[in-house]
């Protein structure tokens, strides 16, 4: 009894500091592959730790033209983000908060990250902003439904009603589920590129303000508001891969190794995209639709495979 | 029980000192339907508490049962009815100024039409029903043409009274079906009703009654002009509730029906599903704040609708899990979006009455002029956008967890539309009010108008700030209303308990919407200390140093993606020209989207049978005898139909 009860605190302990700390390290990973592709040295894995704690001691500067509103957008990302870390089983242990219809609220709160994220860019008044926030709702009309299609088709397939019970179905590995769950992941591949804003859909690492998504809105934060921006965007690349990685982790019998598989999977998802990062190039923009509506149709195709 | 009569009466009558008193009459107004409310509002209380079934008078003269009966669903919709039109009439003190020549006018038909639908919801029998559907009605037109110089008013005014009344029609005939049966009366019909062909054509005369009222699209023709042209807070009480009687009607009638076809449940799922995308694609697309708005109200119809769907199908498959969380959202809803709708047509009202325009492109940076508006429209917007933690993310939540038990269900083709349609929806509307909130109160002022605004009075204010508080105390703590909602929903005939906190866990949404604003408040409260920041700087934007308001993004190029995306269904018109030549002419560039079931349909079938129909004048010569010729013929006509 007791010893139940320690093992979930000790999962519960190792989830929150997971979704707390790891983060930073997703994009320090994707940006050493990249650089490795390239044949070049890269930054340091660790990079964005330095540069975040560089960040928290820096001065801000804030146009006069802003509100409280501004640095209500970053901080709203983070809270939500944090929220959603909570709700998202990491490996096969369930999550730390889990109750039918978590999945909603999971999907809502990026919506609400989104949302705060477009409104500080709109406070600026700056029309490159503007446009970054224009392209950033545009595109969320089709992930949103990708990701919700998915799961329906998760739930039909698992009987359940909560992302815990869904993501770490054991029945998925060899069944009549395993093309739906591939059609799905599929689909929320491309959605996680997208709300992540990377390759093809958007490029971190462009310069040209005129054709970026998610890094032209946050052109005018600095010092501790960029920190949570940073933070935050790392923090979704986190929670949104454990979606994806968690219906494909076999099961062991231990804890620990199932904590080991879970950041493995972590770690060839990012050198995946890190991978995918360096040999594509991004879509002009008005091609970004056709690919999130092949996201979308994926996620559908897969629920009606279930239904047949 | 006598609270329901004199809150009615004290609603009816609220208008009626102003009419004498040269000042203070809005004041008398105010108090009046505020006492009445309270009085309202202690019946509704009871009723929903799990007390006994009011009933003001036992027994007409007719015999038939009394015709005032206060249930749980009438008190569920009593509750927004009250609130809205009890905040409405503050806000008109300083919105609408004794000054006005309308004033009195206003304010009696306000109290009118508010004690209209007061007796509505309570209404007993579809007799009653109907006297206060008309009453309604009427005194909404006259509300909707407050200011009848001009000439778009009366246009929206005439447009709006026709809609409703070819709606009152259709009921007459639905009722007309009925009038035999126990339904007349409000009593259970017998089972198998539904499924004859008298059922069908009540059902559809219904639907089409009903769905004018409630501007399910495409009968949603009058709503964005009507929405409009009314005085801000009358567009507040019309987006908010009044639409909402036309819902009402609904649940009415698949309360009376034990055993719905399934293809009913089918059809209000894929109607919710069409009014939700088609009007929320449509706000996108509009320029005028108060227009935007009242699409948005066809797009909140339309999950009220989706929510409505699914429970009927539950109703129809004997599956009461799936009745109740369709049911119980698609209320929940109605009360949500009455508050938060109600809010933002105050907050639109405030920002006219600041500006003078509704145009969103003459507006902006009126967060830091008019701060507390500002936060009150953000917490509108923030709510009917379904985010948490505010309270229209519960009602939805609540729809999606009944499209997610429907999956379970043999046949889940409406579900998973549902959830897609509920998904794009959600994503559209933060869309579309990202660019309302973003382009009228963030950045910069767009014209000398917008610069120059100020906050409105306190009564203006206190309105929005009750509506805002009650959107964000339904959000995080949704626990405390649900064995009122369940009470509601278990009205619609339900086969099994109705215990809503088992099917969903509200009070764990508490628990995670209270961690959720304390850390997003801890942090901000962080980025804003640390090292001091430079602030009085301008927006970096690049180093574009041109320091013009002009720059900024607009309400038009922020939708622009989206609505030409959409140019199939949205059918836009643009207009401009080429820009050509090394030192090009001044251009300009407009575009606009008309409604595609009023300005492409509507209007021009109608002038071509205004054009037909002159044909048969001769039969209205205006001369007496003629008229009693008629009379006679049509007497004599009945009589042998009758013999024969």
């Amino acid at each position: 009894m007791t010893d139940s009860t320690l093992i979930r605190s000790l999962h519960f302990l190792l989830h929150i500091l997971t979704a707390l700390l790891l983060p930073p390290l997703i994009p320090g990973l994707i940006n050493k592959v990249k650089a490795l592709v390239a044949g070049r040295k890269g930054p340091p894995v660790l990079q964005l730790y330095y540069d975040l704690a560089k960040l928290a001691r820096k001065r801000a500067v804030i146009s006069r033209t802003t509100t409280w509103v501004f640095l209500a957008g970053p901080a709203a990302v983070v809270a939500a983000g944090l929220v959603a870390a909570l709700l998202v089983p990491f490996g096969h242990a369930p999550a730390p908060i889990n109750f039918p219809g978590d999945m909603i609220l999971f999907a809502y709160l990026f919506g609400l990250a989104r949302f705060a994220t477009v409104l500080s860019a709109l406070d600026t008044g700056s029309s490159f902003e503007g446009m970054g926030a224009a392209r950033e709702v545009t595109f969320s009309v089709l992930t949103e439904p990708a990701l919700f299609l998915g799961f329906a088709a998760l739930a039909k397939a698992s009987g359940s009603l909560s992302l815990s019970g869904m993501l770490a179905s054991p029945g998925f590995a060899i069944s009549r589920a395993t093309g739906p769950l591939i059609l799905v992941l599929a689909g929320w591949m491309i959605v996680f590129l997208t709300e992540n804003s990377r390759i093809p859909v958007d490029d971190p690492n462009t310069h040209l303000e005129l054709t970026m998504i998610h890094e032209v809105m946050v052109l005018d934060h600095s010092g501790r508001p960029l920190a949570l921006v940073l933070y935050g965007a790392s923090l979704k690349l986190l929670v949104l891969g454990a979606l994806i990685v968690g219906p494909l982790l076999p099961r062991t019998s231990h804890p620990g190794l199932d904590w080991a598989g879970f950041y493995g999977a972590m770690a060839l998802l990012a050198i995946a995209v890190g991978l995918v990062e360096s040999s594509t190039a991004r879509l002009r923009m008005n091609r970004v639709p056709q690919f999130l509506v092949a996201g979308l149709l994926a996620t559908a195709f897969a629920f009606f495979l279930l239904q047949a | 029980m006598i609270l329901l009569a004199v809150c009615a009466l004290l609603a009816a009558v609220s208008g009626v000192p102003g009419l004498w008193l040269r000042t203070g009459g809005g004041k008398a107004a105010a108090w009046l339907l505020g006492l009445g409310a309270l009085a309202g509002l202690a019946a509704a209380a009871l009723v929903l508490g799990g007390g006994a079934v009011s009933q003001v008078l036992p027994r007409t003269p007719l015999g038939t049962q009394g015709f005032l009966r206060l249930d749980a669903i009438g008190a569920w919709f009593l509750l927004p009815v009250l609130m809205l039109s009890c905040c409405g009439s503050v806000f008109a003190l300083g919105y609408w100024g004794d000054q006005r020549e309308s004033s009195r006018r206003l304010r009696l038909l306000y109290g009118f039409t508010a004690a209209g639908m007061v007796v509505l919801v309570a209404a007993a029998q579809a007799l009653t029903f109907l006297l206060a559907w008309e009453a309604m009605a009427v005194g909404s037109f006259f509300l909707v043409t407050a200011e009848d110089r001009e000439p778009a008013t009366r246009r929206a005014g005439w447009i709006y009274l026709a809609a409703t009344h070819s709606g009152t029609l259709c009921l007459f005939a639905a009722f007309g079906l009925m009038a035999g049966d126990a339904g007349f009366l409000w009593q259970p019909l017998a089972p198998g009703f539904a499924a004859s062909q008298r059922g069908t054509a009540t059902f559809l005369l219904l639907l089409v009654g009903f769905g004018l009222k409630a501007g399910i699209f495409p009968l949603h023709f009058w709503l964005p002009g009507a929405h409009a042209a009314a005085p801000s807070h009358v567009s507040s009480l019309m987006s908010g509730i009044l639409i909402k009687m036309g819902i009402l009607g609904l649940v009415r009638w698949l309360c009376l029906v034990p055993d719905p076809p399934f293809w009913w449940g089918a059809l209000l799922v894929a109607l919710g599903a069409l009014s939700g995308l088609l009007g929320v694609a449509f706000a996108l697309a509009q320029h005028d704040l108060k227009r935007l708005l009242a699409y948005h109200s066809i797009e909140n119809i339309g999950i009220i609708l989706l929510g409505l769907g699914l429970g009927t199908l539950g109703k129809s498959t004997g599956h009461p899990a799936l009745q109740l969380l369709g049911f119980a959202g698609a209320l929940l809803h109605v009360l949500n979006h009455s508050l938060f709708k109600g809010l933002l047509f105050l907050g639109a009202g405030s920002v006219l009455h600041a500006t003078g325009s509704r145009d969103l492109e003459r507006m902006g940076g009126l967060a830091k002029t008019m701060p507390f508006t500002a936060g009150a429209f953000l917490a509108g917007s923030w709510a009917i956008c379904g985010l948490p933690p505010l309270n229209g993310f519960v009602s939805e939540w609540l729809i999606y967890l009944a499209a997610f038990r429907g999956l379970a269900f043999a046949r889940s083709t409406w579900s998973v539309l549902s959830l897609a349609a509920l998904a794009m929806i959600g994503a559209l509307a933060a869309a579309c009010f990202a660019k309302v909130y973003g382009v009228v109160f963030l950045g910069r002022a767009r014209s000398p108008e917008a610069a120059a605004a100020l906050e409105p009075p306190q009564s203006m204010r206190a309105p929005m700030g009750v509506l805002a508080g009650a959107c964000v105390a339904i959000g995080a703590a949704p626990a405390l209303l649900a064995p009122a909602l369940a009470r509601a929903a278990a009205a619609t005939g339900l086969a099994g308990p109705a215990d809503l906190g088992a099917l969903a866990h509200l009070t764990t949404l508490t628990w995670i919407a209270l961690p959720l604003a304390a850390c997003a408040g801890l942090l901000w409260t962080w980025a804003r200390r640390g090292a001091p920041a430079r602030t009085g700087l301008p927006t970096w934007d690049c180093g574009y140093a041109a320091d013009v308001p002009r720059i900024q993004y607009t309400a038009s190029s922020f939708a622009d993606g989206l609505v030409s995306a959409m140019r199939l269904v949205l059918w836009p018109q643009v207009h401009w020209r080429r820009v050509l030549g090394l030192f090009p002419s001044r251009r300009g560039y407009r575009s606009h989207v008309p409604d595609p079931v009023l300005d492409r349909v509507a209007s021009p079938c109608l002038e071509l049978t205004a054009r037909a129909l002159p044909v048969l004048r001769f039969l209205q010569s205006g001369q007496l005898p003629l008229y009693l010729l008629y009379i006679l013929l049509t007497l004599v006509a009945l009589l042998v139909w009758m013999v024969a």
